[in-house]
């Protein structure tokens, strides 16, 4: 199994970041901030204007080490990728699939199935812990709707009809997401999804949530060979990784949303965290910026059994078994991709 | 794992300077300083041995010495850390 390694992220503008023999090291304003192993490194992801060095950028590329950009509000900019490893042949089926309809939507169907049902088990999840205090009766609703629709999802075979159960899916469920915020709630509210920029608060966590893991998805499919930006559910797009977002899917509700709702209803952060811009923007202040990193990467940590493989795993390896299992399928060693369903 | 690497390089003969920075940059590929001739380093087995074999060309075994301790994966209660120069946790979240 692989070993899940250390990200570094770096929220500070003016922090450079260089390579000392095999070491990235963190210089601002010429000052040493921190020098770290290469080796125990997964990936860099830098927010605002920094800049790299070149000698850093190459050994990244050798290392297979993603060095990731993004805007400071959290926006993905880019991703910085060596020559692509792997197997040929796997990255020639996966163009197969990707061109063929049917084939696209029976690899689609099941991360749809996936994601619906982890949407479900959230709100299954919040109306057992809190029965007393959300609207068992609505969320009921909503569970039973979103199991229709998964039910309905199995018999799919065209990705017309399938991006139009998910929507149906995920608006019956975000219409209900605002129940699951018990913290808070004068401060965190969600009316709705916004982004580029988010409007208010929950839609900034989300935003910054979702980026982070897409970066983390694709990595985690180049790892194994796969293109990333060739999807199946997701058509192709200059620069957008298509099958990061497939696999993305099924992962949304149960790495980042619950993240978020984890945030908001521990109190980890609060409304005096965000700045609001001229233009309605919320953005998270640097420091809480920087505490959502740390809490982000502290959930990695975390052990889950994996539904499939029924090994313990940390969270963080999630997206990189996912990515090997349908890299396995595509090899035809599976059967049907099996999406990560939470127990 | 945790590996606590030390070592004594004898300075004052022909070479002994040079050994002593190549050993010194070596273990500074896997881990980071912590005191004068103390580096830890989160390795896996591989690197372990890299590690070893890497540092075993570079001294001279009759004046030099290398101890490894491995701390195992569970490592956090068996280090404390008191005083100055706090270093960096490798494994713990990463953000500047």
């Amino acid at each position: 199994m692989k070993r899940l390694l250390n990200i570094v992220y770096v929220s500070q503008s003016d922090v450079y970041l260089a390579l000392n023999g095999k070491n990235l090291v963190l210089l601002k304003e010429g000052e040493e901030l921190g020098k770290i192993p290469i080796l125990n490194l997964e990936g860099i992801c830098t927010f605002g204007h920094q800049g790299a060095s070149p000698a850093l950028m190459a050994t990244c590329m050798e290392q297979n080490i993603s060095l990731t950009f993004f805007s400071s509000s959290g926006r993905f900019r880019g991703r910085l990728t060596g020559a692509i490893n792997g197997n040929v042949t796997l990255r020639k089926k996966q163009y197969e699939v990707s061109m063929d309809e049917l084939e696209s939507a029976a690899i689609a169907r099941h991360m749809i199935v996936g994601k619906i049902y982890n949407a479900e088990q959230n709100l299954k999840r919040t109306i057992r812990d809190h029965a007393l205090r959300v609207n068992t009766e609505r969320l009921t609703q909503v569970v039973e709707r979103l199991k229709q629709a998964r039910k309905l999802a199995f018999s799919i075979t065209s990705l017309e009809e399938l991006r139009g159960i998910e929507g149906n899916a995920a608006s019956a469920y975000f219409s209900v997401f605002d129940e699951c915020i018990l913290q808070q709630k004068e401060d965190f509210y969600y009316k709705g999804r916004s982004r580029r920029p988010p409007l208010d608060r929950v839609n900034a966590l989300l935003s910054l949530a979702y980026s982070l893991l897409a970066s983390e998805t694709a990595a985690a499919l180049e790892g194994v060979g796969l293109d990333a930006y060739v999807g199946f559910l997701h058509r192709d797009r200059p620069g957008r990784t298509s099958l990061a977002l497939d696999i993305m899917e099924e992962l949304r509700p149960v790495i980042a949303e619950r993240f978020v709702l984890k945030l908001i209803n521990r109190k980890q952060i609060q409304a005096s965290d965000f700045i609001v811009k001229e233009n309605g923007a919320v953005l998270l202040k640097d420091d809480a910026r920087r505490s959502f990193f740390k809490l982000w990467q502290e959930a990695k940590q975390e052990q889950v059994t994996h539904p499939y493989l029924k090994e313990k795993i940390q969270w963080g390896l999630v997206p990189h078994v996912q990515a090997l299992l349908l890299a396995r399928f595509l090899r035809g060693d599976l059967d049907a991709y099996p999406p990560f369903l939470i127990r | 794992m945790l590996v606590l690497v030390t070592y004594d390089v004898q300075t004052s003969t022909s070479g002994g300077a040079k050994r002593l920075r190549q050993v010194a940059k070596k273990c500074g590929e896997y881990g980071i300083r912590v005191q004068n001739s103390v580096f830890e380093c989160v390795v896996d087995a591989t690197q372990y041995k890299q590690l070893q074999l890497a540092l075993e060309d570079i001294i001279d075994p009759e004046r030099d010495s290398l101890r490894f301790y491995n701390l195992g994966n569970k490592y956090n209660s068996k280090v404390i850390h008191i005083g100055a120069k706090e270093t960096i946790d490798v494994a713990a979240p990463l953000i500047f």
